[in-house]
This record gives C-alpha cells, sequence and structure tokens, in this order.
C-alpha cells in the first residue's frame, strides 16, 4: 500500500476545558475521495481548521506526504498543496468572479511581486481563472462581482476558489450546504469529473452526497474518530446510526 | 542615594498607578466594543480639567474627586450612545477613526473653554505637605495616589471577577453576539462599559492634577504610554493593565532621571521586545 | 484609462501647470501646499484605500523625509539630496516600523504606528542637535539641472513634474498585480492566507512604498517652507493626512489630491474667521466618519449612478 498523503496522527484541540477534537487519527490516499460525517459540533470543521493551519493543534500530528506540517500557517499550509473551501461563504465580495479565482490561481507565483507590471500579461492565472469557472459553471458570470452571485452561485465559486490553488489535496467544508436539490446534484456531479490527482476530503452532512462521491468515510463523534469504512459498510454501522439519532 | 532611589520608586508607582486606571478603561473599552478608542488621553484630559474647575469652584478636592468622573462618565455615554452605536454594523476601523477625531475636538474644546496656558491644580490640604519614607523625601499627595490606586485596583478586580455585573461585563468582553443572545441588553451595557471606562478615564485625570497640573495636550501625551501599556499588558486584561502599567511607570520615570534625552525610547524598546517575543501581550488572549 | 478621463485629467494638468502665470503669490502658494499634501495624502490612501492598513502614524516618515532633507541639503543642495536620501530613509524606517507593526493584529497595527510617531516626535523636539523644538531652519532650494528652483514658478514646474510622476506610479502601482493582491487582502485577508499569500510580507512592501513617498512630500515640505519642525512628527499631522484620504474618498487616489485641495482650501478660510480651526476639524472628521464614509468621489459616484 503507497504511503500516505495526509495522516492525522493522535491529533487533539482543546478549547480550554473543551475538548474538541481528542486523538484523532486517519490516514488519506493519494487520489483518494474521503468523506468526514459526523452529527453539529463533531468537530468537523475543527479538523479542517487545524489541518490548513488556521488554528493551531494541543497535540498530534499531521504528516503531509511523510513531512509534518502542524503548527504551519495557513499560507504556508497553503504552499505545500492543501486548499480548502469554507462552509460559510468566505469570498472576495466586491471583486469579480474571475478576480476570485484569478486571485487563487496567482497565488505563489512571483508574478505576484510586481509592482508596474500589468495584470494581462499575467497569461497563466487569468486562463486557469477561466478553466476553474467552466468547470464550477460559472463560465457565464465572470464579471460580476461575487457578493451579487445567488447563494448557490457562491458556493460554487467558493469551491471553484479553493480549486483554482492547484492543490494535490482539497478540503470541502459542506460543499453543498443549503443548497436546492438540482444545485447540490450539480455539485455532485461537477466534484465527480475532477481529475482524480486531486484528493478529496469532504466534510459533508447530505449521504447521498457521501455516497456518490466517497471511496471511505471516516465519522467523527465528540471530537474522536468513531468508525471508519467504505459507505456501505458505516451505513450499515448502528452506532453511526444511533449518534445520527441523536441529532435527527 | 538609596533614599533617591526609593523616591523615584515612588514616583514611578505613583505614575503607574494614572497609567493604571487609564488603560483599565482602554482595554475594556476594546475587549467589550472591539474599538481603540483613541480618544481615551481625552477622557483623562476632561476630567484633570473638571477637577481644576471644580476645586476651584468648590475648594473641595473630594467632591471634585466625585463629581469630574461621573461628568466624565456621562460624555463618554453620549458619545458612544450618539456617535458609536450608529457605527456597529461597519468595520471597528471606522469607529476607531471618529475616536480620532474626537481627540481634536475635545483638544480645542478645552482650549476654548480654559486657555491654552498650563494651570495648575492644588492637593487637598491634607496631603499638601511631603514626608519622609524610608529616607526618601516624597510629597504625601503621591503616596495618597499610590494608595487610592491601589485600593481602585482591589475594587475593580473585586467588580470584574466576583459580580454578577462583573461577570456580563467578561462575558462581552469575551463574546458580545453571545451575550447578547442570553438575553442581555448588550446595547445597554456597551454604553455603561464606555461610560465606565471614560469615567476611570477622568478619574485618573482628577487624580493627576495635582501632580501633573492640566494642560491641553495633556490627553495625547499620556495616551501614548496608556496605549504601549495595553499592548504590552495585552489587550483586554484587567491583569495586563495593572502588570503593564506598573511595568512601564516605573521603566518611564528611571528613564527620564537616568537618560533624559531617550527616557521615551526605553518604553518603545520595551514595546517592541513584546511585539516581537509575545504579540499579545503578557496576559492577552493568544492571537491566533 | 477611458477617454473622458483622460481629458479631464489633462486639463486638471494644464490648468494646474499655468496656475502661476494668473494669479498672485499667496494662491500658487497654497497650491503648491495642495500639492505636497496631496502626494502626503496619496500615499497614505496606497496603505488606507487599497492594502486596507489605516495608519495613524504616517507622519513618522513626512517628519523623517523633512528633516533627512533639511541635513542633505545643508551638505549638498543636490537632488540626491533633495529626493533620494529622504525617500531612502524613510523607506527603511517604513521597514523597521512595518516590521514591528504588522506582525500583530490589526488593532495593535493603530496603536504601534501612532506610538512610533509620537516617538519620532519626542525626540526631534528634546534633542539639540536636530534644534528642539524650534527645528532646523534654512532649507535651501536644491539645484535641479535646468531649472532655477528657488523662484515661485520654478518650483511650481518642479512641483508638478514630481507629483506627475508619483502620481503615475502610484497609478501603476495599484493596477499590476502587486496592487491586486493588496486589494485581495483588503477584501479578505483570511481568505488570501489561506490561498497561500505571504500577506504580512505583502503589506510590508506597500508599507515601505507608502512610507517612501511620504518621505518625498516631507522632504518637499521642507523645501517649500525652508524649514522643518517636529509638527512634522504629530499626530496632528497624520490626522490631517487621514482627514484628506477620508475628504477625498479612500481606495481612489484622485480622491486624495481632492482631498488635500478641499482640507487645505477650508483651513485656509476657516482660520481667517475663527481660531477654533481644530474644533471645526474634529467635527468635519467625525461629521466625514459618520455620513459621508465615501468621502467626495464616493458622493459624486453615487450622484453619477456609478457604484462604488
Amino acid at each position: 500500500m503507497s504511503a500516505p498523503l495526509l495522516a492525522v496522527e493522535a491529533l487533539s484541540r482543546a478549547f480550554g476545558a473543551l475538548s474538541a477534537l481528542h486523538r484523532v487519527s486517519f490516514q488519506v490516499t493519494a487520489r483518494e475521495r474521503r468523506a468526514i460525517i459526523g452529527p453539529n459540533g463533531a468537530g468537523k470543521t475543527t479538523l479542517f481548521n487545524v489541518i490548513t493551519g488556521q488554528l493551531a493543534p494541543s497535540g498530534g500530528r499531521i504528516r503531509l506526504e511523510g513531512a509534518p506540517i502542524e503548527g504551519l500557517s495557513p499560507h504556508a499550509v497553503a504552499r505545500r498543496g492543501i486548499s480548502r473551501s469554507f462552509q460559510r461563504n468566505n469570498l472576495f465580495p466586491k471583486l469579480a468572479v474571475q478576480e476570485n479565482l484569478r486571485l487563487a490561481a496567482a497565488a505563489g507565483a512571483p508574478g505576484t511581486w510586481s509592482l508596474l507590471g500589468r495584470l494581462e500579461r499575467q497569461r497563466g492565472p487569468l486562463e486557469r481563472a477561466r478553466e476553474v469557472a467552466e468547470i464550477v459553471g460559472l463560465a457565464g458570470r465572470l464579471a460580476s462581482p461575487a457578493g451579487l452571485l445567488s447563494y448557490g452561485e457562491q458556493r460554487q465559486l467558493e469551491v471553484g476558489v479553493a480549486l483554482a490553488t492547484g492543490p494535490r489535496l482539497l478540503l470541502l467544508d459542506e460543499p453543498t450546504a443549503g443548497m436546492s436539490p438540482e444545485e447540490t446534484q450539480r455539485m455532485t456531479r461537477m466534484l465527480e469529473a475532477l481529475p482524480r490527482d486531486v484528493t478529496l476530503l469532504i466534510i459533508e452532512h447530505d449521504m447521498d452526497v457521501v455516497g456518490s462521491l466517497a471511496d471511505r468515510v471516516t465519522v467523527l463523534h465528540y471530537g474522536e474518530v468513531l468508525t471508519e469504512g467504505t459507505f456501505a459498510e458505516v451505513k450499515a454501522d448502528p452506532r453511526v446510526y444511533e449518534v445520527y439519532l441523536g441529532e435527527a | 542615594m538609596p533614599g533617591d532611589l526609593f523616591a523615584q520608586a515612588l514616583n514611578g508607582l505613583a505614575y503607574g498607578v494614572l497609567l493604571f486606571l487609564l488603560s483599565v478603561g482602554l482595554t475594556l473599552i476594546f475587549g467589550m466594543l472591539d474599538v481603540v478608542n483613541l480618544a481615551h488621553g481625552s477622557f483623562y484630559m476632561l476630567g484633570a480639567y473638571a477637577g481644576l474647575s471644580l476645586i476651584a469652584g468648590t475648594g473641595n478636592f473630594w467632591l471634585a474627586l466625585l463629581v469630574a468622573p461621573l461628568a466624565v462618565g456621562a460624555i463618554g455615554a453620549v458619545i458612544e450612545r450618539s456617535c458609536l452605536r450608529p457605527l456597529y454594523r461597519r468595520p471597528p476601523l471606522d469607529q476607531v477613526l471618529l475616536t480620532f477625531g474626537f481627540i481634536y475636538l475635545f483638544e480645542d474644546l478645552v482650549k476654548w473653554i480654559w486657555g491654552g496656558r498650563i494651570r495648575s491644580i492644588p492637593p487637598p490640604d491634607v496631603f499638601s505637605g511631603s514626608v519622609s519614607v524610608l529616607g526618601a523625601i516624597i510629597p504625601s499627595y503621591r503616596l495618597f495616589v499610590i494608595a487610592f490606586g491601589l485600593a481602585m485596583a482591589v475594587l475593580l478586580f473585586f467588580l470584574i471577577e466576583r459580580t454578577r455585573l462583573g461577570a456580563i461585563i467578561r462575558a462581552g468582553v469575551f463574546d458580545a453576539e453571545m451575550t447578547g443572545g442570553l438575553g442581555i441588553n448588550i446595547h445597554r451595557v456597551f454604553t455603561g462599559v464606555f461610560a465606565f471606562g471614560a469615567a476611570l478615564g477622568g478619574l485618573s485625570g482628577v487624580i493627576a492634577g495635582p501632580i501633573q497640573s492640566a494642560y491641553p495636550s495633556m490627553g495625547v501625551t499620556i495616551l501614548i504610554p496608556a496605549l504601549i501599556v495595553v499592548v504590552v499588558g495585552g489587550l483586554g486584561s484587567l491583569k495586563g493593565s495593572l502588570i503593564g502599567s506598573l511595568l512601564i511607570g516605573q521603566a518611564e520615570t528611571f528613564g527620564k532621571a537616568w537618560l533624559p534625552e531617550a527616557s521615551m525610547l526605553i518604553i518603545y524598546v520595551l514595546m517592541a521586545a513584546i511585539v516581537l517575543v509575545r504579540p499579545q501581550g503578557l496576559f492577552g488572549r493568544p492571537l491566533k | 484609462m477611458t477617454h473622458p478621463r483622460l481629458l479631464a485629467s489633462a486639463l486638471v494638468v494644464v490648468a494646474l501647470a499655468l496656475f502661476p502665470l494668473g494669479a498672485g503669490n499667496y494662491p500658487v502658494k497654497l497650491l503648491q501646499e495642495i500639492l505636497i499634501w496631496g502626494i502626503f495624502a496619496m500615499s497614505l490612501d496606497l496603505l488606507m484605500g487599497y492594502a486596507g492598513m489605516v495608519s495613524f502614524g504616517h507622519s513618522a516618515f513626512f517628519g523623517i523625509g523633512g528633516y533627512v532633507a533639511a541635513l542633505a541639503l545643508g551638505r549638498s543642495p543636490g537632488l540626491v539630496s533633495a529626493l533620494a536620501l529622504p525617500a531612502l530613509a524613510a523607506g527603511l524606517a517604513a521597514l523597521l516600523i512595518g516590521f514591528f507593526s504588522i506582525r500583530v493584529s490589526g488593532v495593535y497595527f493603530i496603536m504601534l504606528t501612532l506610538a512610533f510617531s509620537q516617538m519620532f516626535h519626542a525626540y526631534t523636539f528634546q534633542v539639540s542637535w536636530l534644534g528642539a523644538e524650534d527645528g532646523l531652519v534654512g532649507i535651501p532650494r536644491p539645484a535641479v539641472p535646468g531649472l532655477d528652483v528657488s523662484t515661485l514658478r520654478g518650483f511650481h514646474a518642479y512641483l508638478l513634474v514630481l507629483l506627475g510622476l508619483l502620481a503615475l506610479a502610484l497609478a501603476r502601482i495599484v493596477r499590476s498585480p502587486f496592487g491586486h493582491v493588496l486589494r485581495g487582502i483588503h477584501e479578505n485577508e483570511a481568505r488570501m492566507e489561506a490561498l497561500g499569500y505571504a500577506v504580512d510580507r505583502y503589506k510590508l512592501l506597500a508599507f515601505v512604498i507608502a512610507g517612501l513617498v511620504a518621505g518625498v512630500a516631507g522632504s518637499l515640505y521642507s523645501q517649500f517652507n525652508g524649514s522643518i519642525t517636529p509638527d512634522a512628527f504629530f499626530w496632528k499631522t497624520s490626522g490631517e493626512a487621514l482627514l484628506m484620504v477620508i475628504i477625498g474618498g479612500t481606495g481612489t487616489l484622485g480622491g486624495a489630491l481632492l482631498g488635500a485641495a478641499a482640507f487645505i482650501l477650508l483651513q485656509s478660510l476657516v482660520s481667517t474667521y475663527t481660531e477654533r480651526w481644530m474644533l471645526i476639524l474634529g467635527a468635519t472628521f467625525i461629521l466625514f466618519v459618520l455620513f459621508a464614509p465615501g468621502g467626495i468621489v464616493g458622493a459624486l459616484r453615487g450622484r453619477l449612478g456609478l457604484r462604488a
């Protein structure tokens, strides 16, 4: 079995007396599509925040292709090829859709230090932005300010921005949150169509999406890993059912 | 020599107490309202001038000590209610800009009403002499200031840490939105905290009067050390304000005595060191 | 730039250039003051309006430029002393101050920048080698090849050329890839970090550029007045630049020039009628923040139906 792309080892994060994550361990191999599920408050977003460096861990390790990345700043983590989308839209509202995507695509490129150059000369990020706009279905809205998009379109852009950085590992935090069934289907198809060299780690509540996308599922409960397996295995696990019952 | 040293230390302590009362207001206002009240030095100045007039008018220092802070607190409440509250939905920076405008306003207002000359303020008769403490000759008023300040520190700690009102304030400092969600009229608490902070600033000004006299630029002059106290101690922390102001008070006082040309530099070096080594201040909440 | 804008700008430049031919000495001097403060305000707008960094201590660089120019011109009155050295000194100071002020969160930035500028004020106020309270006087005009800058018209041409070059450079920077990064940081700093931008480094460069330009403005101020005092470092100087940017409208560069003009004209007008100019300044500040946060340009854009 190949070395994992991402290895989370006994990761913990406490907020004072509250333990949001407790010795969470799991591994994601390259080209895998992993879903993280669990009731509200299970620590899923906190997990993402710690992996991407927004929060420092209280204990444990995170390894990206073997190299430890815990405690690195968000931009350092992003530079190593991890990108994330947010549960609540975290865009650049006054900037156009194209600029939202271009900024993401240009991150890390040396051209961003150009003081007197022209933007149009930097073709790479511009082209990538248009590419990603196609992928997420926003090609027709390139000139609109992101703040004027509908909620569903903003969600698409949210994923697009994370994708435009060209990551090896893409973390998506509830990409279909608040979407209508049609929008959800569109998003699911779009994610399915992504090239496999982008490894996916998705937090989702919608079990249809999980079923369509996920190779494996990790279940979190009260900050701990409850169980792990294929979607079918997890679905059949009575403990998972119980944990969600308390949620209904 | 040791007498001199001790005298300086006491002076530093007295100054530190003034800084403490001022910076507590600053840190509470920031903790609660997310606003760096740049006009906070103005409250100090207004307190000193209010004290000046009250003492001149009534001859009673103790009356001034009571009334001046209340007056300044009232001014603070009016400002918060009329100018800051409409800006809540805007980025906090707009509110900071607003307070900056008030620095101009108050300084010129004071010049207009009281004139631009420096005005001396007499200490109360009972503390108008000097005493000898461990070989140091020190005005008894300064000892009063130290004692008063430390008593206020104890009172404030008790208020914030042990009373229900204090709990509300602490909760608001931690998370204003949630506290509002608990059914507490958060707007009234904001106004109250701002007024309270202003009153503390005014109190510091009244007490400072007999030591520093009153002059229109005194507000900004003390604002800078107060800001440094807050940076060093940590925004939002009462303990930080106390330790920070005692530290800065001594640093500035000894600096003035030993290296007059570089006296200011010492506190800036302190500030820079903290920023490098522990950006959130000694007792502030970690930045990440 | 679109054609109407280009035409309007050209007209303004021509008007500014021809002004000394028609007007008397006092109005020309007022205009020159506007141009100098306009440069200062533009540098602050780069910081505030584009990078979203509100510095309350921008006067630090203005003052450094002014004092370094005074010292350098006293020894060798050439363009290097007049422009290069002050800019360099201000830029270095910005590097140092920026390094400390940016690494902490936004709120501390406000306090640190204010504190540092006051530190410079306190120092220059106290030390005798810089003239203490009275500052430095007898600052000569620089020797500019081909132009007699000691005359009113010569200095005017010199100023206009510098203003033009700096304005063009700033406009170019703002439209550049770097400028776009700054805008992204202003819009959503956290997301920029999450995307992989080393935000603090970009902010530092913006801070240094702004400091550099402010240094040039300060140096020009020294040359204009023939003297420089610790007031150049005073918080009120920072505040005036802030107000100019706010009046004009943040994030517009041109607005900074407009704001400088509005401010200086207002000040000159009000000061003839009352001593209470500071009071009115403060009130204006407060009123603009409360009711006209977009400044003049924002109001104009609203009037013309354009999005702000």
